[in-house]
């Protein structure tokens, strides 16, 4: 029990008749980063209020920091910090008000909650701009605010519901290096993205949702091995010769994207597939630019894993 | 249940006052916004006063007839104001951060009510100043000065929880502008302005059945000017409290609906 921070079995929410969870099972272990994984409307907000106890669920059993969400809300709820979708601050309020203002909510004290509100204003590099109204904050200083405010008490488990949606490369950035630093920390970390290198760069284990279920579980790399391991990319230097080459070349499954030039297919045996590939090519006189092996990427294993859900639907 | 499901009690107050004080320092963050705020009811008395007014059939002066009526009236429009802060709280999402933390549940509702009122007592004064300016005067001593003004803040404090209410009901910013126009009719379909008796039947007993005109009647009363009717204050204090012991508990279970 000790060494879990996040239980959940069989959550069940329903909206009126659609099943916002659908029997969710989901366990988090301490210190780590979980990423949940699942395109829009698969029950990842859901998931979320329901941790942090802002949502009751219909049926199930929902454990956080050892306390259940319902029964033990106000337990749960001091260990807890929330990064909501939307900034979560009051805008008019400068960001050292609104930390104050989280600080002495927390019942640290005025003294204490200053205190605080000054050292996460340094660590989050906005201390020259603490009297500033939230308003006049970029988007990246906003989330880093956002991030402090939920920050006020190093929280045992930190909930992150898309905290980098909307923002733009170099805000993303500043968010990833912020989380990093919290897990060196030893914080708790459940993470929702749509973002598949999101989820890739930064969690340790990786549940991707669909329909209010979890389709999948497991490492990025255990993720990728599920869905049918390597594959090979082939770029033409004349996309009119994709149609002959596909005809050709001892592949099966093949996908083409005829902008990029490019082929690419699943390979069991790697060196046999990639030599099969270039005498081929050699012997037909069509020219490639580029051969290569890799490993399928997130957004391949997630469209699989998705796809699947629905057709067993 | 487990004594870990309720915020501690001695949390209630102190976190109340940090709600309340969340609120002043955004006046002090906003001052225009605040005097904005102050100046509409100044104008609508001001337009009311001098293009509108005299000639009203008054027994008295129409300045002793309007201010009372335009106190209550600045009172039933802070209704506004109350919805239109609590929906963009619930639209930013920081109703959610109040409610993930270890706070106490209420605070939350009881810091609007506190801000709300404290600001009300401040266009209370800012009217009551102008229209002393303007020749009006309170006849009827101390005592009933006082009491005249508790009943217009026991009306304000109705109004304050059926905007909490519309707000949770209307939930985005945009729904309440829909909700905006609906205090126009309630505000002017009253004795505010002109005595029921001076208007079309129908809309006469309308008016007269206006909870604020209970409290215009019943404060002109207090203040001793032209149409109070004596032993009207206890419809005064009925009628709020009357809509309180609706809206309260609506508001606060649509509240804890937020949940759901």
């Amino acid at each position: 029990m000790a060494d879990t921070a996040i239980t959940v079995e069989g959550a069940r929410k329903r909206y009126g008749n659609k099943n916002a969870l659908d029997g969710l099972d989901l366990t988090v272990a301490r210190g780590t980063v979980h990423g949940v994984l699942g395109p829009n409307g698969a029950g990842k907000t859901t998931l979320v209020r329901i941790l942090s106890t802002l949502l009751r669920p219909d049926a199930g059993r929902v454990e956080v920091a050892g306390h259940d969400v319902v029964a033990e809300a106000y337990a749960v709820r001091l260990r807890i910090g929330l990064l909501g979708q939307h900034a979560a601050l009051d805008e008019e309020l400068g960001g050292r008000q609104n930390l104050e203002m989280f600080g002495r909510l927390h019942h640290l004290g005025a003294r204490r909650a200053r205190a605080r509100a000054d050292e996460l204003l340094a660590r989050f590099d906005l201390a020259d701009t603490g009297r500033k109204p939230v308003t006049a904050y970029s988007g990246g200083m906003r989330r880093r605010l956002d991030l402090a405010a939920s920050l006020i008490t190093e929280p045992e488990v930190l909930f992150l519901d898309e905290p980098t949606t909307g923002l733009d490369p170099r805000g993303r950035a500043e968010v990833w290096d912020s989380v990093r630093s919290l897990v060196g920390a030893g914080t708790t970390v459940l993470l929702t993205t749509q973002y598949l290198e999101e989820a890739d760069q930064l969690a340790d284990r990786i549940s991707v949702v669909d329909a209010g279920r979890v389709v999948a579980d497991g490492t990025a790399d255990e993720l990728k091995a599920a869905t049918g391991g390597d594959r090979v990319d082939v770029v033409l230097r004349d996309a009119g010769q994709l149609g002959a080459a596909v005809a050709l070349l001892p592949l099966t499954g093949v996908r083409v994207d005829a902008d990029r030039r490019l082929l690419s297919a699943p390979v069991t045996d790697r060196m046999a597939a990639l030599s099969g590939v270039v005498r081929a090519l050699e012997e037909a006189g069509i020219e490639a630019e580029d051969v290569a092996l890799r490993r399928p990427t997130l957004d391949e294993v997630f469209l699989h894993l998705t796809d699947r859900t629905k057709e067993a639907a | 249940m487990s004594t870990s499901t309720l915020t501690p009690m001695t949390h209630a107050l102190s976190d109340s006052w940090t709600m309340t004080r969340r609120e002043l320092a955004r006046w002090g963050r906003q001052p225009v916004a605040v005097v904005v705020n102050l100046v509409f009811p100044v104008m609508l008395l001001l337009m009311f006063g001098y293009l509108v007014g005299g000639g009203r059939g008054l027994s008295g002066d129409y300045v002793d007839y309007l201010v009372p009526g335009m106190l209550a009236l600045t009172m039933a429009f802070g209704l506004e104001g109350t919805m239109i802060a609590v929906t963009r709280d619930l639209d930013k999402g920081v109703v959610d951060r109040f409610r993930s933390l270890p706070m106490a549940n209420g605070a939350v509702l009881v810091g609007r009510s506190a801000a709300d009122m404290l600001q009300s007592v401040l266009g209370l004064v800012v009217m009551i100043g102008v229209g002393y300016a303007l020749g009006w005067r309170a006849h009827g001593g101390p005592g009933a000065f006082l009491g005249a003004v508790g009943l217009l803040l026991l009306f304000r404090f109705a109004m304050l929880w059926i905007g909490i209410f519309l707000a949770l009901v209307a939930g985005k910013p945009e729904l309440v502008q829909a909700v905006q126009i609906l205090v126009w009719p309630v505000g002017f379909l009253s004795n505010a302005f002109a005595t029921p008796d001076s208007m079309p039947g129908w809309l006469g007993t309308v008016v007269e059945w206006n909870p604020m005109s209970q409290t215009a009647t019943a404060v002109r009363d207090l203040f001793g000017g032209p149409g109070g009717e004596a032993g009207h204050v206890w419809a005064a204090v009925a009628w709020p409290l009357a809509l309180l012991a609706v809206f309260f508990p609506l508001a606060v279970a649509r509240f804890g609906r937020l949940s759901r």
